[in-house]
């Protein structure tokens, strides 16, 4: 395996326990311990856990973190209520999409605010990188009788920064952790302040029916009075960090960020309460099954630099029509609005076949005989017991019950354009 | 068929030959128990069709688990002469009996010095112990 690989804190605990470590996104991960399928039903049964550690986790501190971000995101930062998450994207000038992103507003128990973004682990210098860049030009528009911001940036606390250009992203990986980027502005008014926690922090998913059941007795905030996408600070097992409502799999479930030092006491810690339950570790194997079930986009596959949002039928994570419409602006707004409801453009549809070869990445799909698409994610479903696709395809083949031909490895298999998503948990 | 008396591919393939029909040798042929293993989670095995001449290491089958696709190498040449048609309806067989149930299909020999080529079992167990590191 590539030295130049990060190990999340769980590193040796995978590798001791069984698991396969392949590369993903920049980290050495495990991407299944034993059977994928098992580790999927496990989690649409009972608990999984994963070690989510991989995903960016970047801290934003002063009174310009904000506005800041309210100039980055695609959906508003400013009406966000203390304790509450939000999915949004981050595109470039284009309305491509740069990642997709979870945003936190958070309070320290001062009452001081803060906000963090959970970004993929394959972007996060890249986003690092973008943040920078957008700092030095400001985020406002300067026809709303504001005055770009002019961030100055410079060492903090000491610590040496480094401007992370392409060329040195490498060798920046693993000096990152913990860098302190200050942005201000000559008034010092818009303070903006990012830490990035990826290495001082872990992460840790906690996903399945029973999984609330398993983790109320390990914390000290009431799970079930908390909202979906709602996070709170409070006491995990023996230590103590932030445990949100969220998750990447289709099921109820929390998502903890614990400092690194304590993430394997407390992936043990669940673990051995949840045992009863039936919990048991699950690798990036099944995260992608339970995922593609869902029909949750993953980057790098159904989003891109060159997707759109709507494309992506990700209309909901885009605020064009915020009150005060001159009062925010963001990269790629004004293309967003022109190609908003551009009717030509391919579309993400779900894919089901009967029985056979599984459709993969970069599977052609036709229909009369021309292609009309091509798949951008593809696995065989536990749950339904058939392979299933999510794939981009023009306009007038995407129609659910549409019947359409993947070309898989030069032979033609059966699909229909199914409604998404595959799979959708029983109300219990 | 006990894994000690079977030849091995490098891709994994397992070969066991007897004289057939006619004199000419048949080679039963199949998928080792740690490529089975490596695999898991089966989800779909397309069978060589009976009739085809294939040569040594040719890719004339596949199978597919949950994360991915691979090739079924031939592991000798000569003629496909029969295959296990209830094997895609019971991939579970390819895991729990590799060399017996789980044979993928028998191939009418056109050279044994081929045979050469593949390694018996102690190296072929060598090989494994590497590749798992």
């Amino acid at each position: 395996m590539s030295a130049e690989l990060l190990n999340t804190p769980l590193h040796d605990w995978h590798a001791a326990h069984g698991g396969r470590m392949v590369e993903f996104g920049g980290w050495s991960m495990p991407v299944q311990y034993g059977s994928i399928v098992d580790e999927h039903r496990a989690t649409r049964t009972a608990v999984g856990l994963f070690d989510i550690s991989h995903m960016g986790r970047l801290r934003f501190d002063g009174p310009g973190a904000m506005p800041f971000l309210d100039s980055l995101l695609t959906r508003r930062v400013d009406n966000l209520a203390e304790g509450r998450i939000r999915y949004s994207l981050m595109t470039n000038d284009a309305g491509g999409v740069l990642d997709d992103v979870l945003v936190y507003r958070l309070a320290e128990p001062d009452g001081t605010p803060y906000y963090m973004l959970v970004v993929n682990a394959g972007n996060r210098l890249k986003i690092v990188d973008w943040i920078m860049a957008r700092s030095e030009v400001g985020g406002r528009r300067s026809d709303a009788g504001e005055t770009p911001l002019s961030f100055r940036k410079g060492p903090v606390e000491g610590e040496r920064w480094r401007v992370p250009t392409t060329s040195t992203l490498l060798s920046n990986l693993l000096h990152l952790t913990d860098t302190k980027i200050e942005f201000d502005d000559s008034s010092q008014l818009d303070g903006v302040k990012m830490t990035d926690l990826t290495l001082s922090h872990g992460m840790i998913a906690v996903q399945g029916p029973a999984a609330l059941k398993v983790m109320q007795p390990l914390v000290n905030v009431e799970l079930t009075a908390m909202k979906y996408y709602s996070a709170a600070h409070g006491r995990i097992g023996e230590t103590s960090g932030l445990v949100s409502r969220t998750g990447y799999t289709g099921e109820d479930g929390v998502e903890l960020i614990v400092p690194a030092a304590e993430l394997v006491g407390t992936w043990e810690h669940i673990l051995a309460a949840g045992q009863t339950a039936g919990a048991v570790a699950v690798g990036l194997g099944a995260r992608d099954t339970l995922r593609l079930e869902a029909a949750m986009p993953l980057y790098g596959h159904e989003l891109t630099e060159e997707i759109s949002p709507y494309q992506a039928g990700l209309d909901f994570a885009v605020d064009l029509d915020d009150a005060g419409l001159d009062a925010r602006q963001f990269p790629g707004r004004d293309a967003l609005a022109a190609i908003r409801n551009q009717p030509d453009l391919p579309r993400r549809v779900g894919l089901e076949c009967a029985s056979g070869r599984v459709p993969r990445e970069g599977c052609p799909v036709l229909a009369g005989g021309v292609q009309v698409g091509h798949v951008t994610s593809g696995t065989f479903s536990p749950t339904l017991d058939c392979p299933i696709a999510m794939a981009y395809v023009a306009p007038q083949a995407s129609a659910v019950g549409n019947e359409v031909i993947v070309d898989i490895r030069g032979k033609p298999q059966a699909a229909r354009v199914v409604q998404l998503p595959f799979y959708t948990r029983p109300q219990r | 068929m006990k894994p000690e008396e079977l030849m091995y591919a490098k891709t994994h393939e397992w070969a066991h030959v007897a004289p057939g029909a006619g004199g000419a040798k048949v080679a039963t042929v199949g998928i080792s128990a740690f490529a089975v293993e490596a695999l898991t989670d089966l989800v779909y095995l397309d069978l060589p069709a009976i009739g085809r001449q294939v040569t040594a290491g040719e890719s004339f089958g596949e199978v597919e688990s949950v994360k991915a696709v691979s090739d079924i190498y031939a592991p000798v040449s000569g003629e496909v002469i029969e295959v296990n048609a209830d094997l895609p309806e019971h991939l579970e067989w390819l895991s729990e009996d590799p060399y017996d149930k789980g044979w993928v299909a028998r191939i009418r020999l056109t050279s044994e010095a081929e045979l050469k080529q593949l390694s018996d079992f102690a190296t072929y167990q060598r090989q494994c112990e590497e590749e798992q590191h």
